[in-house]
């Protein structure tokens, strides 16, 4: 067999015109569908940023709220609630909102501010610089240092700026593990200096975290939030309701989808047709190699060969030009948003395998049904 | 004369059904001998490549039967049949049908490689016949680097690396310049044939015909004629 193999290998690779083609067809395929579905899930990695870097496990909130951009915020006493549920070992308010901060050469920005509970600072950043007990002092704020960051003009330990008129200054600068959709850079303070530089409706608490006596606990919880007429979801829930936002409410997740398909549609028909002409300008070498003696099973195993290596060269100089590509852009856009995830990789596999298949399938149909008689006469 | 190689019975093929039947082969029978060069001659349209697929396992014949070494061929499976081309035909097609992209010495391994040898055996084997057609040189070029009747003389090389008992060429010089086609026609006699071997030629090229031990003239289907050949009937 492994002889027959390398036959196979030889007719294609050795036809580098047509390999070419095949190789281009395929890869641009995989590179599109990575591409894509790398910057969707990106995108949505990012739009549960705020979930993933405060970390809690269990998250309140009005039942209608998709995100963490827009909130429905709560009364104080549903705080109070939560925290005699039995099973809830303690619950903080979490704000957030939107604010404008004035830098000192006189340009606006938007920014995002979160408001950690006092006293406990519950989901509070990892800082690289200063210390958490510095957000107590007058005016300050810890900036996150990602992707926005140097829209503040990359301020420093100090630096000061007005938001919303009052004075501010950055006493430390904290790490995320995610950088956030919306292109504005976000402010930690504390709960009390949020709802009072911020101009607020007659409820603050934007957020209820809940940290369970026991993972055990968290069903009961649900039940009895519910009660109370609220949501309570764990942090896994939270951030796939989220995506669900994104993928069906914002016609984002639509049109990706779409392109996605489309680039599997045209990979399929570019690298289908130039396979099949392939086969076609070698039907009488197919044809030959069965009157020598050649099996069906066996011609049908050099053309499975010759489609899946095809297929599988061109998954790996796809995912390849993919992850350049969205490093580059990483490199030169900071808050590109692209990420390449093994599930991805996994349905890119999955279509180039379908590709293969398909392309196989034609090709052996063809084959099978050449006469020898045919090649024979001439 | 050797033993009988090849049996033919009666044999009849016809293409398309009803108003579009055509026969192309008539009821032929003949018999065909080891060490013995049979060629079968006649007008083009006249059925020889038909009856020659079928004596060799290309084309199933409407009737009648095909005996080589004892074997009836067309009571075999299709894959028993691929199996009997593999280990018993050498074909000579008459364009050929070498692979451009693969060099002339892997062109002739072919059937070797189809007969599961591993691929250094099959290149070693094949080598040794190249040498025999005298193209030990040209191993390496593509056979689209090569004359005609150096391609022919490859296509030779293949057909006859798997050392089959039986083969078979058509229109062999269709391609060659005369003297070309004889010098060919004259090491295929010489160097080719034995004893144990029977080669089958079609061909309508008389300037061969001196090479013949036999020659069997067909018109519209039908035997109508069979000669002793060779250089006596000149
Ligand atoms: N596949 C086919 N379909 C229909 N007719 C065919 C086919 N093959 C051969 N024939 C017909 O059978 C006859 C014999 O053809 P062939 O054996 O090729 O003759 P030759 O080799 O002597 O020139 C011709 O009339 C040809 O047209
Ligand atoms: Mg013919």
């Amino acid at each position: 067999m492994k002889g027959i193999l390398k036959i196979a290998y030889k007719l294609l690779v050795n036809d580098k015109g047509k390999f070419a083609a095949l190789l281009v067809g395929i890869t641009f395929a995989v590179f599109l569908m990575v591409m894509m579905t790398s910057m969707f899930a990106g995108i949505l990695h990012r739009s549960s940023s705020t979930v993933i870097n405060i970390g809690a496990k269990v998250w309140v909130m009005d039942s209608a709220v998709n995100t963490t951009a827009n909130n429905i915020p709560m009364p104080d006493y549903i705080l109070d609630a939560i925290r005699s549920i039995d099973g809830v070992k303690y619950a903080m308010p979490l704000y957030s909102g939107a604010a404008l901060v004035k830098l000192r050469n006189g340009v606006y920005q938007s920014v995002t501010v979160v408001g950690l509970d006092d006293t406990s600072l519950y989901g509070r950043p990892e800082l690289i610089e200063g210390t958490i007990d510095d957000i107590y002092a007058e005016n300050a704020f810890v900036v996150v240092k990602d992707a926005e960051f140097e829209k503040l003009g990359n301020p420093t330990r100090g630096t000061e700026f007005e938001i919303n008129d009052h004075r501010g200054v950055i006493v430390g600068i904290a790490r995320v593990t995610s950088s956030g959709l919306f292109g504005v850079p976000t402010l930690y303070t504390t709960y009390k200096r949020a709802i009072q530089y911020i101009p607020s409706m007659r409820y603050t608490v934007s957020f209820i975290m809940i940290e369970p006596k026991s993972s055990d606990a968290v069903p009961y919880i649900k039940k009895q939030v519910a009660l109370l007429g609220y949501e309570a979801l764990t942090k896994d829930e939270f951030t796939q309701k989220i995506s669900r936002f994104y993928k069906y409410q914002t016609g984002l997740g639509i049109n990706l989808l779409l392109m996605t398909v489309i680039s599997f549609v045209l990979g399929l028909s570019i690298s289908g047709q130039t396979f099949y002409t392939f086969i076609l300008e070698n039907l009488d070498k197919f044809g030959a190699l069965k009157a020598i003696g050649a099996k069906g099973k066996e011609l049908v195993y050099v053309i499975l060969f010759q489609a899946t290596f095809a297929a599988l060269t061109g998954y790996g100089l796809g995912v390849g030009v993919a992850s350049f590509l969205i490093a580059m852009a990483k490199l030169r856009l900071p808050s590109y948003a692209a990420r390449i995830t093994y599930a991805n990789l996994g349905y890119a596999f999955i279509m180039v395998l379908i590709i293969a298949g398909f392309s196989g399938y034609i090709g052996i149909r063809k084959v099978l049904r050449i006469e020898p008689f045919d090649i024979f006469r001439g | 004369m050797g033993n009988v190689a090849v049996m033919a019975k009666e044999l009849v093929k016809w293409f398309g059904e009803e108003d579009a039947k055509t026969y192309a082969v008539r009821g032929v029978s003949f018999d065909a001998h080891f060490g013995e060069m049979l060629y079968i001659v006649g007008p083009s349209g006249s059925g020889k490549t038909t009856l020659l697929s079928m004596i060799s396992g290309i084309l199933r014949p409407n009737k009648g039967s095909v005996v080589v070494e004892d074997k009836d061929i067309w009571s075999l499976t299709s894959d028993e049949i691929a199996e009997f081309r593999l280990s018993t035909v050498g074909f000579v097609f008459q364009d050929y049908h070498l692979f451009p992209r693969l060099t002339t010495l892997e062109n002739v391994a072919i059937p070797l490689i189809l007969k599961k040898l591993d691929w250094n055996e099959s290149i070693q084997v094949a080598a040794k016949f190249l040498e025999i057609v005298g193209l030990k040189e040209r191993a390496h070029l593509p056979p689209v680097k090569l004359s005609t009747g150096e391609q022919q003389r490859v296509a030779i090389a293949r057909a006859i690396a798997s050392s089959p008992d039986l083969l078979i060429f058509d229109e062999p010089t269709a391609s060659l310049d005369g003297e070309t086609g004889r010098r060919i026609l004259d090491f295929v006699k010489k160097n080719i044939l034995n004893e144990r071997r029977c080669i089958i030629i079609v061909t309508h090229d008389n300037r061969i015909f001196e090479y013949a031990d036999k020659i069997m003239k067909m018109s519209d289907g039908k035997i109508m004629d069979v000669e002793k050949g060779g250089s006596d009937e000149e």
